[in-house]
């Protein structure tokens, strides 16, 4: 049980606003751990730390030993730190095979010489990255739908193909902001079933969520923010219990 | 490639070749300028349409090219069409060095930059800078080039040379289309941070749209010398800049068969306008102005399609056997 992930110390200030405020834990591989909290906890601004969409104004941020805090979004995705947005980013004007394909482009190689001259080399990447692509499609749960542009997907299928685009990227861990958010109750069953299979894939998951079913049903190790303080960390039946939880969620005596 | 679009470049390129016997030396002149113009569209289609990136300062790396290949040619007595490579080259460096501390910029903002950059290159090219480049009056007897041992004089020699280009052009450019380069400056061009994200570099894709946009405008800008054999900072204002935007914009940004027709119209329209004399640029003006409110997307946006149901392979082993 190594710690994939290691949190120390972390914190971000935005002008005189301390969004995250000495933030530190460890996501542990092959298990699946929920970040949770009010809203305005700090919990997207820590994953845009991780993936280096924002810098940390204190503290590090390690993955397999390796600081993350200097580098740029894309170095990260290549060292296999993948996500998805809470506000569904996909590139909405392109089929859905297009978009996992963004998703294939850290791992593959080909150049501007390649592909003027379309050299067998070229060829042989493209067909295995469009063959790679239809099978994250699959195993997301999309077959079929590689040719429709990603804005005719209904919603949950939007952020199942994100999922699939961050997959392709070939991640050991994976970062997922608020997945079931507009999900109904099946399309929440379904996604608790694919995370299970992403783990079974040997894939390290993180995740935001507000729907708590899905929390305790898919997380092996929960941690708790509020007001960008981390307040509680364990597994989720401890977590159900935990006093300054239950207070964070539905407020003190004195406050109501 | 779509069988209608393929049709559509055959018979173009028919016509072209048959140009010359139904055409005299003025039209043909009209077309070598509508091919050089072409040329240029489709270099900045690049960088403003497949890119996304906002550059009004695309006669900048025309100039670059044009001036690299006349000195090159008047100083050194290299041939015009060696020096075409050369001028590629020295665009695109130029364009590296001037567009990495700007190339993060947002659209607007970037399109500011891109103008002064313009004019910096127009100013310092009066000035004669380094004092290779003959001051407002440009540089004079650039020799023609030479293409297997024939010297290529006339407008009918130069619109088999300037076309036989853009020919090269349009196929090395849609191969670009439907590659893993291709894909990165499209999903640049879509969502900058979701592309980032998903693992794509995105300053270096910026910097190679700007890199290989500023090549082919440089290597035109080489053949315009060699058409011309004179040229002058006047030849690369602004307005150039903008007439080429415009092309882009108005043919269908990101559409290589869009901007073609787009960089036709533009140059056509005034010549056959030219009755009318200065109320032709008030008529030009108004179409463009109807043109965005009436078809915002360009005249032709049409974008080949990457992937067909045949391109989609079937009965894949799933993920979970890949290691």
């Amino acid at each position: 049980m190594s710690a994939l992930l290691e949190l120390r110390g972390v914190t971000k200030i935005f002008g005189g606003l301390v969004a995250v405020e000495d933030v530190g834990f460890d996501v542990v591989a092959g298990q699946v751990m929920g970040l949770i909290g009010p809203n305005g906890a700090g919990k997207t601004t820590t994953f845009n730390l991780i993936t280096g969409n924002y810098r940390v104004s204190r503290g590090t941020i390690a993955f397999e030993g390796r600081p993350l805090t200097s580098l740029r979004t894309n170095r990260i995705v290549r060292l296999g730190v993948a996500r998805t947005f809470q506000n569904i980013r996909l590139f909405q004007q392109l089929t859905a095979l297009e978009n996992v394909l963004a998703g294939r482009h850290c791992r593959t190689s080909a150049g501007l010489l390649g592909a003027l001259l379309r050299t067998p080399g070229q060829r042989r990447e493209e067909r295995a990255a469009v063959a790679r692509a239809i099978a994250e499609l699959d195993f997301v749960g999309l077959p079929g739908r590689a040719l429709d542009l990603a804005k005719n997907l209904a919603y949950g299928d939007q952020r199942r193909l994100e999922i699939a685009r961050a997959l392709a990227s070939e991640p050991k861990l994976l970062v997922l902001d608020e997945p079931a958010g507009g999900m109904n109750e099946q399309e929440t069953d379904q996604l608790v079933g694919l995370i299970g299979r992403i783990k079974a894939r040997g894939i390290t998951v993180l995740l935001i969520e507000h729907d708590m079913t899905l929390v305790m049903r898919a997380c092996d190790q929960i941690v708790v923010l509020e007001y960008g303080k981390k307040i509680a960390e364990g597994p989720p039946a401890a977590i159900q219990r935990d006093r300054r939880v239950i207070e964070a969620y539905l407020g003190t005596e004195e406050a109501t | 490639m779509n069988r209608r679009l393929l049709v559509g470049y055959l018979v173009a390129a028919v016509a072209l070749i048959l140009a010359p016997r139904f055409l005299d030396a003025y039209q043909v002149d009209v077309l070598n300028s509508v091919g050089l113009y072409v040329l240029l569209a489709l270099s900045l289609n690049l960088i403003l349409g497949d890119a996304g990136l906002f550059n009004m300062g695309q006669a900048a790396f025309y100039a670059v090219g044009a001036y690299t290949a006349a000195i090159l040619n008047t100083r050194l007595g290299v041939p015009m069409l060696w020096a075409m490579p050369v001028s590629g080259l020295l665009a695109a460096i130029f364009a590296v060095i001037v567009a990495r501390p700007v190339v993060h910029l947002r659209g607007d903002y970037l399109l500011v930059v891109t103008i002064g950059l313009g004019e910096i290159v127009r100013i310092a090219l009066v000035n004669d800078v380094f004092g290779v480049t003959g001051g407002a009056n440009g540089i004079f007897g650039i020799a023609r080039p030479f293409l297997f041992g024939h010297k290529i004089r006339t407008p009918d020699e130069f619109l088999y040379l300037i076309w036989g280009f853009v020919a090269v052009t349009v196929f090395l450019f849609h191969r670009l289309e439907e590659s893993r380069f291709g894909r990165a400056l499209t999903f640049l061009r879509e969502d900058a941070v979701a592309a980032e994200g998903s693992g794509i570099d995105t300053t270096r894709y910026r910097l190679m749209a700007f890199a290989l946009g500023a090549a082919w405008a440089g290597m035109t800008g080489s053949i315009y010398a060699a058409k011309m054999t004179i040229i002058s900072p006047e030849s690369f204002s602004f307005w150039e800049s903008v007439v080429v935007f415009l092309m882009v914009i108005l043919g269908g940004s990101g559409s290589i068969p869009g901007v073609m027709v787009g960089a036709a119209i533009v140059v056509i329209m005034p010549e056959i306008f030219r009755d009318l004399a200065t109320a032709r640029m008030l008529v030009f003006g108004l179409v463009m102005m109807v043109m965005m409110v009436v078809r915002p997307q360009g005249l032709l946006p049409w974008r080949a399609p990457r992937f067909r149901a045949g391109d989609v392979p079937r009965d894949l082993p799933r993920p979970e056997a890949a290691p």
